[in-house]
């Protein structure tokens, strides 16, 4: 009983992260219709930002909010350069810049900062919190900072002015263009905040995982199939697909014989497929009641 | 004087495809004017190419100004209100975010709120139906949605494409009639396609009858009403 609690709130805390990667994806692929391949070489690359900052004397946090206004910056950047020539262009067009921008940044990444593992820093340290052996104070931390930002994103688009220009950019372009709504702006800020998203999950998973170019590829994975289980159009579902799988990820590697931590990559993939197989639209896509 | 919106010499394209040939058209300050024609005789394209949303040559002016060629955000701002073919419908925001959408384009929360009531107000249905998805409107509410987005635009110009379309008789009379208070007390001018040609020809002061492009009629509608081809192609009688 102890073990199960103990793998659930682990699960949870990279369900999180999980959550928040899917979350990203989610909403690029509102925006533009396509899956961003490079999520989590952004994530990296913003990870190594940070990590550069501190190396430098910056305090953590401080170093944490700067990553995600640069994160944010360089993310509307890659839509304008990159993305918006390419609007219309067939999806084929996207996949080869989806993976020239994964290709450019892990190479970039491991030429600034080589391919050396490295220490990544906690600000909530490591030791069992409150002295229980239930969950350590690095994985209440991020399930904390996971939270807040999920928050912080309902209230955004829920609440506020530009959230729903946003969303009805994403749900119909062009009648959001006749109501006076800048949608590639729209656009271009999906891809700035799905930018700093990623940073956070970055910066949260990298104690975990460790530091170096290739940090994010199962991470990743992980990402898409939260994203995928939750339905790539609902932002709520990537964020239970990703609690989901982290939980799933955890309990399998602990109790079902034989998958321990070398196949738990498989969990995922498994879990894409099954999705696809079974609902295609995932479990909480397009549950929208809606007439002809 | 001059008209409020001027269209001298249009021509519109969907890619290569011509579909509008040299169109001339004007909507008087605080007037109606209505477009007929039949079904693919380009009437919805020409509100289109008013909006900027397709490519086009030839003048169109607004108040004076060029907009030919501008983004269709930026014609909005001026003024203009486009309620589409086909209605436009956020069908996953609720009714009340729809009507907060029509408003992008201002700014001034309690003018926009002030707005609301008032759209709600012309339209009680949409108010009892506030907070519901609003793709679980019926067809004819969704229109009302279309026309109640436009106005909380607070338009000079509202372009309407077949507002009456799938609505029941009694509600398309409620609707002209709203149309009607809009134009007399808050001056909005307005461009009106109408498939019910007695209606739009009861309702507006100029009439253009176009055939595949081409302006093939024009005139004060209480003379267009009596014309032979008019009567007979558009009236029935
Ligand atoms: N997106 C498009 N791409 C290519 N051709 C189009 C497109 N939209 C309309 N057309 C063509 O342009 C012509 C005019 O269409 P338009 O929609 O303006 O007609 P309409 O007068 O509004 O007709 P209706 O009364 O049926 O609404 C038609 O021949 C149509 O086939
Ligand atoms: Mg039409």
């Amino acid at each position: 009983m102890e073990l199960l609690l103990h793998q659930v709130l682990a699960g949870l805390a990279t369900g999180g992260i999980y959550a928040c990667l899917a979350l990203a994806l989610v909403m690029i692929y509102q925006a533009i219709d396509h899956l961003n391949f490079a999520q989590g070489e952004m994530a990296m690359f913003s990870t190594f930002i940070a990590w550069q900052l501190m190396e430098l004397g910056t305090p953590y946090w401080v170093a944490f909010v700067t990553t995600l206004a640069i994160s944010f910056v360089a993310g509307v950047l890659i839509d304008r350069v990159l993305f918006r020539p390419i609007h219309d262009a067939p999806i084929l067009s996207h996949i080869v810049v989806f993976i020239a921008l994964f290709g450019i940044l892990n190479s970039l990444a491991g030429f600034i900062w080589d391919f050396n593992v490295k220490n990544f820093p906690t600000p909530f340290g490591s030791r069992p919190l409150l002295g229980s052996g239930l969950i350590s104070s690095h994985d209440a931390g991020m399930i904390g900072v996971t939270i807040l930002l999920l928050v912080f994103l309902y209230v955004f688009f829920r609440h506020t002015r530009i959230g729903l220009a946003m969303r009805a950019a994403a749900a119909n372009p062009q009648s959001a263009r006749l109501a006076g709504i800048r949608v590639g702006w729209m656009i271009a800020l999906g891809w700035g905040m799905a930018a700093a998203i990623g940073a956070v999950a970055g910066m949260l998973i990298a104690p975990v995982v460790f530091l170096e170019p290739n940090m994010m590829t199962s991470v990743l994975l992980y990402g898409f199939a939260a994203a995928v289980v939750g339905g790539l159009t609902s932002p709520g579902g990537a964020v239970i697909g990703g609690f989901a799988v982290g939980i799933i990820e955890n309990l399998a590697g602990t109790f079902i014989p034989y998958v321990g931590r070398e196949l738990k990559l498989t969990i995922a993939l498994f879990l894409i497929v099954a999705v696809l197989l079974v609902k295609p639209s995932g479990l909480f896509g397009r549950r929208v009641v809606s007439r002809v | 004087m001059s008209a409020l919106l001027e269209i001298r010499g249009l021509c519109a394209f969907y890619g290569r495809t011509q579909v509008l040939f040299g169109l001339d058209l004007d909507v008087a300050e605080g007037g109606v004017t209505t477009l007929l024609g039949a079904n693919g005789a380009g009437k919805t394209t020409t509100l289109r190419a008013v909006s900027g949303m397709l490519r086009t040559t030839g003048d169109i002016r607004f108040a004076g100004e060029r907009i030919a060629g501008r983004a269709i955000e930026d014609i909005v701002r001026l003024g203009i209100a486009h309620a589409p073919e086909g209605r436009g419908t956020f069908v996953r925001q609720t009714v009340e975010e729809n009507l907060q959408i029509g408003a992008m384009a201002r700014n001034g929360r309690a003018a926009i709120a002030a707005d609301m009531e008032r759209v709600y107000g012309y339209f009680p249905r949409l108010k009892e139906r506030r907070h519901q998805q609003a793709g679980t409107l019926s067809g004819g509410e969704q229109q009302m949605l279309a026309v109640g987005r436009a106005l909380m635009l607070r338009p000079r110009l509202m372009l309407l494409d077949e507002p009456s379309f799938g609505l029941a008789p009694l509600i398309v009379r409620e609707l002209f009639e709203i149309f009607r208070v809009l134009n007399r007390d808050e001056k909005v001018s307005m461009l009106l396609v109408e498939q019910n040609a007695s209606l739009a020809l009861d309702f507006a002061a100029d009439v253009y009858l176009i055939e595949t492009g081409r302006l093939v009629m024009t005139g004060p509608a209480h003379e267009l009403r009596r014309d032979e081809t008019i009567r007979r192609s558009y009236l029935g009688y």
